[in-house]
């Protein structure tokens, strides 16, 4: 058959271009994710390298005495001024005082009044403690304003770089561990500044938007895909769901001012109604993705539950809805990320404002992280630059915590069949 | 055709001549099934003796397997799909008002064509029925009736000590008698069983058609099957569906060596099909 070995010598010559191609193929693949992996590591590192000096904070161990001069004024920054003046006993004059109290943060007297709450025994005692110092003054320890700058140009002058040395020399000025980024709201002073508040104000926030849109969305997918008679009105929700998901998410926010607060005359910056607009936002994706998952579930089962009498809701609540879970919870997650990651639509509900206090109730006035974010990147101070890196970090290590969970979930839902 | 239609029999006639001959378990009338326009079904008869296995064949596509998810209406769950006619368990209307479909799946189990138990342990493979149905009031009573079902399954003797194992676990063989073990175990009347070996080796398959002449003291079978020589093996009546139409029926002796219709006859020799 010469027919047939010639169809062989065709087949092998083309055989080596069928195998560059496949090569070929594989190389885009692969060139693909490194670009994407190097991106995402990019965008990790340079977050990191730039977030993670927030994580310490500049403290200088300051000998004080609960003097009861101040304590009866209730002038605590005034025993810190004290302190500060008998450790630069040769510092005179206004405008130099002024620049040497500067030194500390605002925020020493509240940490004093804070160890004199705990322990009134302290009057008239002294005592060391490490306090923080001002923003301007950390920046200077961590290498962000550069000494060698012209001192017009720079915003610590070189008398204070002399106090600074001085206590370096003396090994009373160090970094520590900055315990009050994650234990403290927001400030006006970088120092003083933590993330918890928006923390706080994004799980409550999250809380409200999954037990609303978890349930909500799982039963509406059941019922549209498990019970519903499919006619033009089923046609037509499931348009509107697949519409819902790709509104920009600040029309949610306008909705959620109109509705929730102009009508309902719900409270105003709570997470509470930050919640509920993050629902409505997330509804449609967790819809989407639960319906998906329930279709997955092979018709096998449903016909075996069907074959051995169980009702309808039985083989629902049986043997669909545990199969189609791991499916449905990768949704919600992706939902929920989504919503942590949303600023827009709560800037519209007035979760913008700057609030100091940690959110103790769904109705107390609080912000998110993201939005904590775009306040302290909006913010002068070179101190906060830092700060919105490290609250950038705080927020990714959420996510991927979220995340965590959501792996764990899906393990213990997921079943072979 | 040679149609026994026993409903017209007063009830205690009826119930009198269970004790001489096989009365009807199910029958059915003028059945005709229509998916949306399309008519699948054209006006099927057919008397389906009790304790007895019933094998109803046909070329790929004839209606067979719709009109066994008929007698348990598992076609209600199908879109556009409308029975019309009348078919009878024990003389009642399946198909009349007020009927519970739960219930009546209670009492005729099915038996798929590709195994397909739970994702879920062998024990509570069998005891779902059971458990749904409140068959069972303490964990003793269940346990006795996930044992019996299992042990007349004939896999008893397999699982015995891994109960707690998944059912999909299992060999296809093996999973299909849990499927019937399953079925078995809220005392249907009438077990269905669609194409109940097709996805079997011959092994397992000797192993399912041996439980199948078991069961049959017990239950009332129908199966549909492809293959003529299983239908010959293990059927005493038989039913031969041909382009949505009920060709012939009768003992499966008569069907195999003397059947009456030409297509029958072209089908059992194997020139159609």
């Amino acid at each position: 058959m010469t027919n047939s070995s010639s169809n062989s010598d065709i087949i092998e010559a083309g055989l080596a271009r069928r195998y560059r191609a496949e090569k070929r193929f594989r190389f885009y693949g692969i060139a693909a994710i490194a670009i994407a992996i190097s991106f995402l590591a990019v965008m990790l590192i340079a977050i990191g390298v730039r977030g993670v000096s927030a994580f310490q904070q500049t403290n200088v161990l300051l000998t004080v005495k609960f003097d009861p001069q101040y304590i009866d004024d209730n002038d605590w920054q005034g025993i810190i001024k004290a302190s500060m003046r008998e450790q630069f006993p040769g510092v005179g004059g206004r405008r130099d005082k002024r620049k040497l109290y500067k030194l500390m943060s605002s925020g020493a007297g509240f940490d004093l009044q804070d160890i004199y709450k705990k322990d009134p025994s302290l009057l008239g005692q002294t005592r060391a403690y490490w306090l923080p110092a001002s923003d301007d003054i950390d920046m200077l320890m961590k290498g962000a304003i550069d000494r060698n700058v012209v001192e017009d140009d720079r915003r610590v002058s070189d008398r204070e770089i002399v106090w600074v040395d001085r206590w370096l020399a003396d090994g009373v000025i160090e970094l520590q561990f900055n315990t009050r980024f994650f234990t403290a709201g927001d400030s006006r002073e970088p120092e003083l500044a933590g993330v918890w508040g928006a923390l706080v104000g994004s799980l409550l926030t999250l809380a409200i938007c999954f037990a609303l849109s978890f349930p909500l969305g799982i039963m509406t997918a059941v019922y549209l895909e498990e019970f519903a008679p499919k006619n033009r009105w089923t046609d037509l929700i499931e348009v509107n769901i697949n519409n819902l998901a790709a509104v920009p998410s600040i029309v949610f926010g306008l909705l959620g001012l109109a509705v929730f607060l102009n009508f309902f005359m719900l409270p105003r910056s709570a997470p509470l109604v930050g919640g509920m607009v993050l629902a409505l936002m997330t509804l449609p994706t967790i819809i989407i993705a639960a319906r998906a998952a329930l279709r997955a579930v092979p018709p096998s089962i449903r016909e075996a539950a069907f074959g051995m009498g169980a009702s309808q809701v039985q083989t629902v609540m049986h043997h669909v809805l545990p199969l189609a879970m791991p499916g449905m919870l990768t949704g919600t997650i992706i939902g929920m990320a989504q919503a942590l990651g949303e600023s827009a639509p709560l800037l519209m509900i007035g979760m913008v404002a700057f609030i100091v206090d940690i959110p103790g109730s769904l109705v107390d006035s609080a912000t998110v992280l993201p939005v904590q974010i775009y306040l302290w990147a909006d913010s002068p101070e070179r101190a906060f630059s830092e700060r919105t890196a490290a609250a950038i970090i705080v927020l990714v290590g959420f996510l991927i915590l979220m995340n965590l969970v959501a792996v764990i979930m899906r393990r213990k839902f997921e079943r072979r069949w | 055709m040679d149609l026994s239609i026993h409903t017209d029999v007063p009830a205690t006639a009826r119930v009198d001549s269970q004790t001489h001959s096989a009365p009807h378990k199910v029958t059915a009338q003028g059945v005709d099934v229509f998916y949306g326009d399309k008519q699948a079904l054209k006006n099927i008869s057919l008397d389906v003796p009790s304790n007895a296995v019933t094998a109803l064949i046909g070329p790929s596509g004839c209606g067979k397997s719709t009109f066994l998810r008929c007698l348990n209406r598992m076609n209600d769950v199908v879109e556009g799909c409308r029975v019309e006619g009348l078919i009878q368990l024990d003389g009642e209307d399946i198909y009349a008002r007020g009927v519970d479909v739960v219930h009546l799946r209670a009492r005729v189990g099915m038996v798929f064509q590709k195994p397909n138990p739970f994702p879920k342990s062998i024990y509570d493979n069998v005891a779902y029925g059971p458990r749904i149905h409140g068959l069972a009031k303490t964990r003793p009573d269940m346990d006795e009736i996930v044992l019996t079902s299992l042990e007349k399954a004939g896999l008893l003797d397999e699982v015995r000590d891994r109960l707690e194992a998944p059912g999909t676990g299992l060999s296809g063989g093996q999973q299909q008698r849990l499927c019937i073990a399953r079925a078995i175990a809220v005392e249907p009347e009438v077990i269905l069983m669609d194409e109940p070996c097709s996805a079997l080796d011959p092994i397992a398959t000797a192993k399912i058609e041996e439980l199948i002449d078991e069961l049959k003291e017990n239950y009332t079978i129908i199966m549909v099957t492809h293959s003529m020589q299983q239908a010959a093996r293990v059927s005493q009546k038989t039913a031969f569906f041909h382009l949505g139409e009920l060709v012939e029926q009768g003992d499966t002796t008569d069907i195999f060596t003397n059947p009456v219709d030409e297509r029958t006859q072209a089908y059992v020799t194997g020139r159609i099909g």
